[in-house]
Protein backbone atom coordinates (compact mmCIF):
# COMPACT_ATOMS: atom_id res chain seq x y z
CA UNK A 1 0.00 0.00 0.00
CA UNK A 2 1.19 3.35 -1.02
CA UNK A 3 1.71 6.26 1.38
CA UNK A 4 -1.23 8.28 -0.48
CA UNK A 5 -3.64 4.75 -0.62
CA UNK A 6 -2.93 4.78 3.02
CA UNK A 7 -3.59 8.50 4.00
CA UNK A 8 -7.11 8.02 1.47
CA UNK A 9 -8.04 4.74 3.80
CA UNK A 10 -7.43 6.14 6.71
CA UNK A 11 -9.36 9.20 6.23
CA UNK A 12 -12.34 6.86 5.12
CA UNK A 13 -11.97 4.65 8.54
CA UNK A 14 -13.00 8.06 10.53
CA UNK A 15 -15.86 8.13 8.62
CA UNK A 16 -17.22 4.99 9.58
CA UNK A 17 -19.44 4.79 12.88
CA UNK A 18 -19.83 1.74 15.08
CA UNK A 19 -22.94 -0.49 14.10
CA UNK A 20 -22.47 0.45 10.61
CA UNK A 21 -22.77 -2.40 8.07
CA UNK A 22 -20.12 -1.49 5.34
CA UNK A 23 -18.72 -3.03 1.74
CA UNK A 24 -15.64 -2.13 0.85
CA UNK A 25 -14.89 -1.92 -3.03
CA UNK A 26 -11.90 -3.55 -4.84
CA UNK A 27 -8.85 -1.28 -4.89
CA UNK A 28 -8.23 1.61 -2.04
CA UNK A 29 -11.53 1.25 -0.16
CA UNK A 30 -10.44 -2.80 0.33
CA UNK A 31 -7.48 -1.12 2.09
CA UNK A 32 -10.01 0.33 4.58
CA UNK A 33 -10.26 -3.43 6.25
CA UNK A 34 -6.96 -3.26 7.50
CA UNK A 35 -7.07 0.43 9.74
CA UNK A 36 -10.35 -1.30 11.66
CA UNK A 37 -10.38 -3.01 14.86
CA UNK A 38 -12.91 -4.92 16.64
CA UNK A 39 -13.05 -1.20 18.90
CA UNK A 40 -14.45 0.16 15.72
CA UNK A 41 -17.60 -1.97 16.21
CA UNK A 42 -17.91 -1.81 12.23
CA UNK A 43 -19.39 -5.09 10.45
CA UNK A 44 -17.70 -5.70 7.23
CA UNK A 45 -19.92 -7.23 4.35
CA UNK A 46 -18.78 -8.79 1.24
CA UNK A 47 -21.47 -9.15 -1.78
CA UNK A 48 -20.28 -12.59 -2.45
CA UNK A 49 -21.99 -13.75 0.31
CA UNK A 50 -20.25 -12.84 3.58
CA UNK A 51 -21.26 -10.36 6.94
CA UNK A 52 -18.24 -10.68 9.37
CA UNK A 53 -15.91 -10.37 7.30
CA UNK A 54 -12.35 -10.72 9.47
CA UNK A 55 -8.71 -9.50 8.60
CA UNK A 56 -6.95 -12.01 5.63
CA UNK A 57 -5.57 -14.97 7.22
CA UNK A 58 -1.79 -16.20 7.86
CA UNK A 59 -0.67 -17.90 4.42
CA UNK A 60 -0.68 -21.37 6.32
CA UNK A 61 -3.98 -20.79 7.50
CA UNK A 62 -6.30 -19.55 3.80
CA UNK A 63 -9.24 -21.55 2.98
CA UNK A 64 -9.98 -21.57 -0.93
CA UNK A 65 -13.70 -21.45 0.09
CA UNK A 66 -13.66 -18.12 2.31
CA UNK A 67 -12.72 -14.96 -0.02
CA UNK A 68 -13.50 -11.13 -0.46
CA UNK A 69 -15.03 -9.76 -3.57
CA UNK A 70 -12.00 -8.90 -4.91
CA UNK A 71 -11.03 -13.17 -4.60
CA UNK A 72 -8.51 -12.26 -1.66
CA UNK A 73 -8.65 -14.75 1.28
CA UNK A 74 -9.95 -13.23 4.66
CA UNK A 75 -11.18 -14.70 7.64
CA UNK A 76 -15.25 -15.01 9.15
CA UNK A 77 -15.27 -13.51 12.84
CA UNK A 78 -17.60 -14.72 15.44
CA UNK A 79 -20.70 -13.93 14.46
CA UNK A 80 -20.60 -14.13 10.91
CA UNK A 81 -23.16 -15.64 8.70
CA UNK A 82 -22.46 -16.38 4.82
CA UNK A 83 -25.83 -15.94 1.87
CA UNK A 84 -26.26 -16.96 -1.60
CA UNK A 85 -25.74 -13.85 -4.21
CA UNK A 86 -29.13 -13.45 -4.44
CA UNK A 87 -29.70 -12.67 -0.90
CA UNK A 88 -26.49 -10.76 -0.94
CA UNK A 89 -27.77 -8.30 -3.31
CA UNK A 90 -31.04 -8.41 -1.68
CA UNK A 91 -29.48 -6.55 1.31
CA UNK A 92 -27.80 -4.63 -0.94
CA UNK A 93 -30.19 -3.00 -3.03
CA UNK A 94 -32.78 -3.29 -0.30
CA UNK A 95 -31.13 -0.64 1.79
CA UNK A 96 -29.67 -3.27 4.49
CA UNK A 97 -26.36 -2.01 4.39
CA UNK A 98 -25.05 1.25 5.56
CA UNK A 99 -22.62 2.68 3.49
CA UNK A 100 -20.51 1.33 0.41
CA UNK A 101 -17.02 2.29 0.09
CA UNK A 102 -16.14 2.41 -3.73
CA UNK A 103 -13.63 3.63 -5.92
CA UNK A 104 -13.30 6.27 -9.26
CA UNK A 105 -11.96 6.40 -12.27
CA UNK A 106 -13.98 9.94 -12.20
CA UNK A 107 -16.66 11.89 -10.04
CA UNK A 108 -19.01 14.66 -11.77
CA UNK A 109 -20.21 17.52 -10.40
CA UNK A 110 -23.25 16.41 -9.07
CA UNK A 111 -21.29 13.66 -7.57
CA UNK A 112 -22.38 10.83 -9.89
CA UNK A 113 -19.45 8.18 -10.33
CA UNK A 114 -17.81 6.48 -13.72
CA UNK A 115 -15.98 3.43 -12.01
CA UNK A 116 -16.39 0.72 -14.43
CA UNK A 117 -15.14 1.28 -18.00
CA UNK A 118 -12.88 3.58 -19.92
CA UNK A 119 -14.14 5.74 -22.25
CA UNK A 120 -14.44 4.15 -25.58
CA UNK A 121 -12.72 0.84 -24.21
CA UNK A 122 -15.02 -2.43 -24.86
CA UNK A 123 -17.07 -3.19 -21.43
CA UNK A 124 -16.32 -6.49 -19.97
CA UNK A 125 -16.52 -6.00 -16.60
CA UNK A 126 -19.23 -4.36 -14.36
CA UNK A 127 -19.36 -6.83 -11.34
CA UNK A 128 -21.63 -5.04 -8.25
CA UNK A 129 -20.97 -1.82 -7.79
CA UNK A 130 -23.83 -0.42 -9.97
CA UNK A 131 -26.07 -2.39 -7.20
CA UNK A 132 -24.08 -0.81 -4.57
CA UNK A 133 -24.52 3.05 -5.81
CA UNK A 134 -28.26 2.32 -5.64
CA UNK A 135 -28.63 0.10 -2.37
CA UNK A 136 -26.35 1.45 0.09
CA UNK A 137 -27.73 4.10 2.88
CA UNK A 138 -24.31 5.87 2.31
CA UNK A 139 -21.98 6.22 -0.75
CA UNK A 140 -18.28 7.21 0.03
CA UNK A 141 -15.82 7.73 -3.09
CA UNK A 142 -12.34 6.80 -2.01
CA UNK A 143 -10.45 8.29 -4.50
CA UNK A 144 -6.95 9.68 -5.72
CA UNK A 145 -7.11 13.29 -5.93
CA UNK A 146 -5.80 12.86 -10.01
CA UNK A 147 -5.20 10.28 -12.03
CA UNK A 148 -1.87 8.59 -12.81
CA UNK A 149 -1.50 11.28 -15.78
CA UNK A 150 -2.49 14.44 -13.28
CA UNK A 151 -5.57 14.64 -14.55
CA UNK A 152 -8.38 15.64 -11.87
CA UNK A 153 -10.70 12.92 -11.07
CA UNK A 154 -13.38 15.46 -9.88
CA UNK A 155 -14.54 16.49 -13.23
CA UNK A 156 -17.67 19.26 -14.25
CA UNK A 157 -18.50 15.58 -16.64
CA UNK A 158 -17.61 12.60 -16.66
CA UNK A 159 -15.84 11.53 -19.87
CA UNK A 160 -16.27 7.67 -18.62
CA UNK A 161 -19.58 6.00 -18.66
CA UNK A 162 -20.86 6.54 -15.71
CA UNK A 163 -22.04 3.56 -13.09
CA UNK A 164 -25.19 5.06 -11.57
CA UNK A 165 -27.72 8.19 -12.16
CA UNK A 166 -27.51 8.12 -8.34
CA UNK A 167 -25.03 10.97 -6.68
CA UNK A 168 -22.31 9.67 -3.71
CA UNK A 169 -23.04 11.09 -0.44
CA UNK A 170 -19.38 12.16 0.10
CA UNK A 171 -16.04 11.61 -1.79
CA UNK A 172 -12.40 11.22 0.00
CA UNK A 173 -8.78 11.90 -1.63
CA UNK A 174 -5.71 11.60 -0.52
CA UNK A 175 -6.08 16.22 -0.23
CA UNK A 176 -9.99 16.55 0.57
CA UNK A 177 -13.03 15.52 1.88
CA UNK A 178 -16.05 16.52 -0.44
CA UNK A 179 -19.82 16.10 0.31
CA UNK A 180 -22.94 15.95 -1.97
CA UNK A 181 -25.76 17.37 -1.56
CA UNK A 182 -28.46 19.67 -3.64
CA UNK A 183 -25.87 22.12 -4.64
CA UNK A 184 -23.04 19.66 -5.24
CA UNK A 185 -19.32 19.53 -4.05
CA UNK A 186 -18.77 21.04 -1.11
CA UNK A 187 -14.88 20.84 0.48
CA UNK A 188 -15.49 20.10 4.19
CA UNK A 189 -11.53 19.02 4.69
CA UNK A 190 -8.76 19.80 3.57
CA UNK A 191 -6.09 17.04 4.81
CA UNK A 192 -2.62 18.72 6.82
CA UNK A 193 -0.12 18.46 3.67
CA UNK A 194 -2.47 20.25 1.48
CA UNK A 195 -4.11 23.50 0.90
CA UNK A 196 -7.34 25.29 -0.52
CA UNK A 197 -5.53 26.49 -3.71
CA UNK A 198 -3.88 22.95 -4.54
CA UNK A 199 -7.31 21.38 -4.08
CA UNK A 200 -8.70 24.47 -6.38
CA UNK A 201 -5.84 24.07 -9.13
CA UNK A 202 -6.62 19.83 -8.80
CA UNK A 203 -10.23 19.69 -9.05
CA UNK A 204 -12.07 20.90 -12.40
CA UNK A 205 -15.68 20.80 -10.76
CA UNK A 206 -16.79 23.43 -9.17
CA UNK A 207 -17.33 23.27 -5.73
CA UNK A 208 -18.19 25.51 -2.38
CA UNK A 209 -17.06 25.33 1.19
CA UNK A 210 -18.47 24.70 4.32
CA UNK A 211 -16.21 26.87 6.36
CA UNK A 212 -14.28 28.67 4.32
CA UNK A 213 -12.55 31.19 6.49
CA UNK A 214 -10.93 27.31 8.17
CA UNK A 215 -9.43 26.22 5.03
CA UNK B 1 -17.63 -45.67 1.27
CA UNK B 2 -20.53 -42.43 0.69
CA UNK B 3 -24.12 -44.01 0.77
CA UNK B 4 -26.01 -45.38 -2.32
CA UNK B 5 -28.26 -42.08 -3.61
CA UNK B 6 -30.66 -42.59 -6.55
CA UNK B 7 -29.41 -39.41 -8.05
CA UNK B 8 -25.61 -40.25 -7.93
CA UNK B 9 -24.33 -40.54 -11.80
CA UNK B 10 -20.11 -40.85 -12.84
CA UNK B 11 -18.99 -37.85 -14.31
CA UNK B 12 -18.75 -38.48 -17.98
CA UNK B 13 -22.91 -39.53 -17.29
CA UNK B 14 -22.96 -36.04 -16.12
CA UNK B 15 -20.81 -34.18 -19.05
CA UNK B 16 -23.48 -36.48 -21.58
CA UNK B 17 -26.44 -34.20 -19.96
CA UNK B 18 -24.83 -30.92 -21.74
CA UNK B 19 -26.43 -30.61 -25.76
CA UNK B 20 -25.29 -28.72 -28.36
CA UNK B 21 -26.73 -25.17 -28.01
CA UNK B 22 -27.73 -25.33 -24.69
CA UNK B 23 -27.99 -22.84 -21.64
CA UNK B 24 -26.18 -23.48 -19.12
CA UNK B 25 -25.67 -22.08 -15.68
CA UNK B 26 -22.49 -22.72 -13.83
CA UNK B 27 -21.81 -21.98 -10.18
CA UNK B 28 -19.25 -20.01 -8.62
CA UNK B 29 -17.64 -16.61 -8.33
CA UNK B 30 -14.34 -16.80 -10.10
CA UNK B 31 -12.86 -20.09 -9.14
CA UNK B 32 -14.47 -20.42 -5.75
CA UNK B 33 -17.36 -22.20 -5.57
CA UNK B 34 -17.13 -23.45 -9.20
CA UNK B 35 -18.16 -27.32 -10.42
CA UNK B 36 -14.63 -27.55 -12.06
CA UNK B 37 -14.47 -31.32 -12.79
CA UNK B 38 -18.00 -31.03 -14.17
CA UNK B 39 -17.36 -28.10 -16.26
CA UNK B 40 -13.34 -29.86 -17.07
CA UNK B 41 -15.47 -33.06 -17.93
CA UNK B 42 -17.80 -31.42 -20.80
CA UNK B 43 -14.35 -31.23 -22.74
CA UNK B 44 -14.93 -35.50 -23.54
CA UNK B 45 -18.55 -34.74 -24.83
CA UNK B 46 -18.21 -33.14 -28.17
CA UNK B 47 -22.07 -32.14 -27.92
CA UNK B 48 -21.03 -29.60 -25.16
CA UNK B 49 -20.54 -26.85 -27.64
CA UNK B 50 -22.40 -23.54 -29.12
CA UNK B 51 -23.19 -22.81 -25.40
CA UNK B 52 -24.49 -19.76 -23.87
CA UNK B 53 -23.07 -19.80 -20.53
CA UNK B 54 -24.75 -18.12 -17.85
CA UNK B 55 -21.34 -17.30 -14.84
CA UNK B 56 -20.39 -14.59 -13.18
CA UNK B 57 -17.10 -14.79 -14.49
CA UNK B 58 -15.77 -17.40 -17.42
CA UNK B 59 -12.75 -18.48 -15.58
CA UNK B 60 -9.28 -17.91 -15.38
CA UNK B 61 -6.87 -18.67 -18.59
CA UNK B 62 -6.95 -22.18 -19.14
CA UNK B 63 -9.05 -23.12 -15.98
CA UNK B 64 -12.64 -24.06 -15.53
CA UNK B 65 -14.93 -22.20 -18.17
CA UNK B 66 -11.60 -20.41 -19.43
CA UNK B 67 -10.74 -24.21 -20.72
CA UNK B 68 -14.22 -24.41 -22.38
CA UNK B 69 -13.72 -20.93 -23.94
CA UNK B 70 -10.29 -21.69 -25.47
CA UNK B 71 -11.92 -25.25 -27.33
CA UNK B 72 -14.32 -22.77 -28.59
CA UNK B 73 -17.41 -24.00 -27.12
CA UNK B 74 -18.84 -21.60 -25.71
CA UNK B 75 -20.75 -18.71 -28.28
CA UNK B 76 -22.23 -16.27 -25.74
CA UNK B 77 -21.68 -15.47 -22.11
CA UNK B 78 -23.92 -13.35 -19.79
CA UNK B 79 -22.20 -12.85 -16.27
CA UNK B 80 -20.91 -9.71 -14.44
CA UNK B 81 -17.26 -9.85 -14.22
CA UNK B 82 -14.77 -11.22 -17.53
CA UNK B 83 -12.29 -8.46 -17.35
CA UNK B 84 -10.33 -11.08 -15.10
CA UNK B 85 -9.76 -13.29 -17.97
CA UNK B 86 -7.85 -11.61 -21.05
CA UNK B 87 -8.64 -14.53 -22.90
CA UNK B 88 -12.62 -13.49 -23.03
CA UNK B 89 -11.42 -9.80 -23.71
CA UNK B 90 -9.35 -11.27 -26.95
CA UNK B 91 -12.21 -14.13 -28.01
CA UNK B 92 -15.08 -10.62 -27.96
CA UNK B 93 -12.49 -8.45 -29.72
CA UNK B 94 -11.93 -11.54 -32.24
CA UNK B 95 -15.85 -11.70 -32.45
CA UNK B 96 -16.31 -14.94 -31.47
CA UNK B 97 -17.86 -14.24 -28.44
CA UNK B 98 -20.87 -12.95 -27.49
CA UNK B 99 -20.82 -11.08 -24.63
CA UNK B 100 -24.40 -9.80 -22.12
CA UNK B 101 -23.02 -7.83 -19.39
CA UNK B 102 -24.74 -7.55 -16.40
CA UNK B 103 -24.65 -6.07 -13.06
CA UNK B 104 -23.84 -9.06 -10.45
CA UNK B 105 -27.09 -8.14 -8.82
CA UNK B 106 -29.22 -8.36 -11.56
CA UNK B 107 -27.75 -11.52 -12.53
CA UNK B 108 -28.08 -13.25 -9.25
CA UNK B 109 -31.59 -11.76 -9.39
CA UNK B 110 -33.03 -12.73 -12.93
CA UNK B 111 -31.67 -15.91 -12.21
CA UNK B 112 -33.77 -16.32 -8.43
CA UNK B 113 -36.88 -14.91 -10.32
CA UNK B 114 -36.20 -17.90 -13.38
CA UNK B 115 -36.95 -20.42 -11.08
CA UNK B 116 -39.35 -18.64 -8.69
CA UNK B 117 -41.56 -18.14 -11.73
CA UNK B 118 -41.22 -14.62 -12.20
CA UNK B 119 -41.14 -13.33 -15.93
CA UNK B 120 -39.37 -10.18 -14.84
CA UNK B 121 -38.78 -7.81 -12.66
CA UNK B 122 -37.47 -4.04 -12.56
CA UNK B 123 -34.71 -2.55 -10.65
CA UNK B 124 -32.64 0.66 -10.06
CA UNK B 125 -29.63 -1.03 -10.58
CA UNK B 126 -27.97 0.13 -13.88
CA UNK B 127 -30.35 2.91 -14.49
CA UNK B 128 -28.80 5.99 -16.39
CA UNK B 129 -26.42 3.74 -17.74
CA UNK B 130 -24.73 2.32 -21.09
CA UNK B 131 -26.60 -0.88 -19.74
CA UNK B 132 -29.94 0.59 -19.87
CA UNK B 133 -29.65 1.25 -22.98
CA UNK B 134 -32.24 -1.29 -25.18
CA UNK B 135 -34.07 -1.81 -22.33
CA UNK B 136 -37.58 -0.75 -21.12
CA UNK B 137 -37.79 1.38 -18.24
CA UNK B 138 -40.40 2.91 -15.69
CA UNK B 139 -40.79 5.20 -13.47
CA UNK B 140 -41.69 4.36 -9.69
CA UNK B 141 -41.21 6.82 -6.65
CA UNK B 142 -39.57 8.99 -9.30
CA UNK B 143 -37.20 7.20 -9.84
CA UNK B 144 -36.16 5.24 -13.59
CA UNK B 145 -36.01 1.58 -12.84
CA UNK B 146 -34.98 -1.02 -15.75
CA UNK B 147 -37.06 -3.88 -16.51
CA UNK B 148 -34.81 -7.53 -16.55
CA UNK B 149 -36.12 -10.68 -17.82
CA UNK B 150 -35.76 -13.55 -15.55
CA UNK B 151 -33.44 -16.21 -16.63
CA UNK B 152 -33.39 -19.74 -16.87
CA UNK B 153 -30.78 -22.53 -18.22
CA UNK B 154 -31.76 -26.16 -19.91
CA UNK B 155 -28.85 -27.33 -17.29
CA UNK B 156 -27.15 -26.31 -14.10
CA UNK B 157 -23.86 -27.06 -13.03
CA UNK B 158 -23.56 -26.24 -9.60
CA UNK B 159 -21.00 -27.09 -6.89
CA UNK B 160 -21.97 -27.72 -2.68
CA UNK B 161 -19.84 -29.14 0.15
CA UNK B 162 -21.92 -32.26 1.10
CA UNK B 163 -25.30 -33.82 -0.44
CA UNK B 164 -27.50 -36.48 1.84
CA UNK B 165 -28.81 -39.39 -0.58
CA UNK B 166 -32.00 -37.23 -1.26
CA UNK B 167 -30.31 -34.66 -2.59
CA UNK B 168 -30.11 -32.22 -0.21
CA UNK B 169 -27.52 -29.67 -0.36
CA UNK B 170 -24.43 -27.62 2.24
CA UNK B 171 -22.53 -25.49 1.25
CA UNK B 172 -19.12 -24.29 2.08
CA UNK B 173 -18.32 -20.67 3.43
CA UNK B 174 -18.27 -18.04 0.44
CA UNK B 175 -18.43 -20.77 -2.16
CA UNK B 176 -22.23 -20.86 -1.37
CA UNK B 177 -22.71 -17.53 -3.99
CA UNK B 178 -24.53 -18.44 -7.11
CA UNK B 179 -24.69 -22.09 -6.48
CA UNK B 180 -28.03 -22.12 -4.75
CA UNK B 181 -29.65 -19.72 -6.86
CA UNK B 182 -29.00 -21.88 -10.28
CA UNK B 183 -29.98 -24.67 -8.29
CA UNK B 184 -33.92 -23.42 -8.96
CA UNK B 185 -33.74 -22.30 -12.27
CA UNK B 186 -32.75 -25.25 -14.83
CA UNK B 187 -34.48 -28.03 -16.48
CA UNK B 188 -31.70 -30.04 -15.21
CA UNK B 189 -29.76 -29.95 -12.58
CA UNK B 190 -26.24 -31.34 -12.00
CA UNK B 191 -24.63 -30.82 -8.27
CA UNK B 192 -20.73 -31.79 -7.75
CA UNK B 193 -20.25 -32.44 -3.97
CA UNK B 194 -17.14 -33.82 -2.10
CA UNK B 195 -19.56 -36.40 0.03
CA UNK B 196 -22.70 -37.64 -0.24
CA UNK B 197 -24.01 -38.36 3.45
CA UNK B 198 -27.23 -40.06 4.60
CA UNK B 199 -30.50 -39.24 4.81
CA UNK B 200 -30.96 -37.26 8.11
CA UNK B 201 -27.44 -36.77 9.08
CA UNK B 202 -28.20 -33.12 7.50
CA UNK B 203 -28.91 -30.65 10.25
CA UNK B 204 -32.33 -29.55 8.49
CA UNK B 205 -31.62 -25.80 9.71
CA UNK B 206 -28.49 -25.91 7.48
CA UNK B 207 -29.85 -27.16 4.52
CA UNK B 208 -29.80 -24.79 1.70
CA UNK B 209 -30.66 -26.35 -1.22
CA UNK B 210 -33.68 -28.95 -0.95
CA UNK B 211 -33.59 -31.98 -2.60
CA UNK B 212 -36.37 -31.31 -5.11
CA UNK B 213 -34.12 -29.23 -6.72
CA UNK B 214 -31.22 -31.41 -7.57
CA UNK B 215 -31.96 -33.69 -10.29
CA UNK B 216 -28.44 -35.26 -10.18
CA UNK B 217 -25.17 -35.74 -8.19
CA UNK B 218 -21.76 -36.02 -9.07
CA UNK B 219 -18.52 -37.19 -6.22
CA UNK B 220 -15.86 -35.57 -7.24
Amino acid sequence: MSDVQRQIAERVARLLQPGEIVNLGIGIPTLVADLLTAADGVHLETENGLLGVGPAPDADRIDASLVNAGKRPVTALPGSSYFSSSESFGLIRGGHVTTAVLGALQVDACGRVANWALAGKPILGVGGAMDLLVGAQRVIVATTHTAKSGAPKIVSECSCPLSSDRPVDVVVTEAATFTLDDRGLTLVEVAADFDYAWVRAHTEAAFGSAEEAQL
Amino acid sequence: MDPLSEKLIDIAAAAALVRRGDTMLVGGFGLVGKPLALVEALLTNPEATQLTVVSNNLGEPGEGLGRLLLEGRIAKAIGSFFTSNPDVVAAHGRGELEVELTPQGTLAEAIRAGGAGIAAFYTRTGAGTKLAEGRETRSFGGLEHLLWPAIRGNVALIRARAADTYGNLVYEKTARNFNPDMATAADVVVAQVDEIVPVGSLDPEAIVTPHLLVDRLVLA
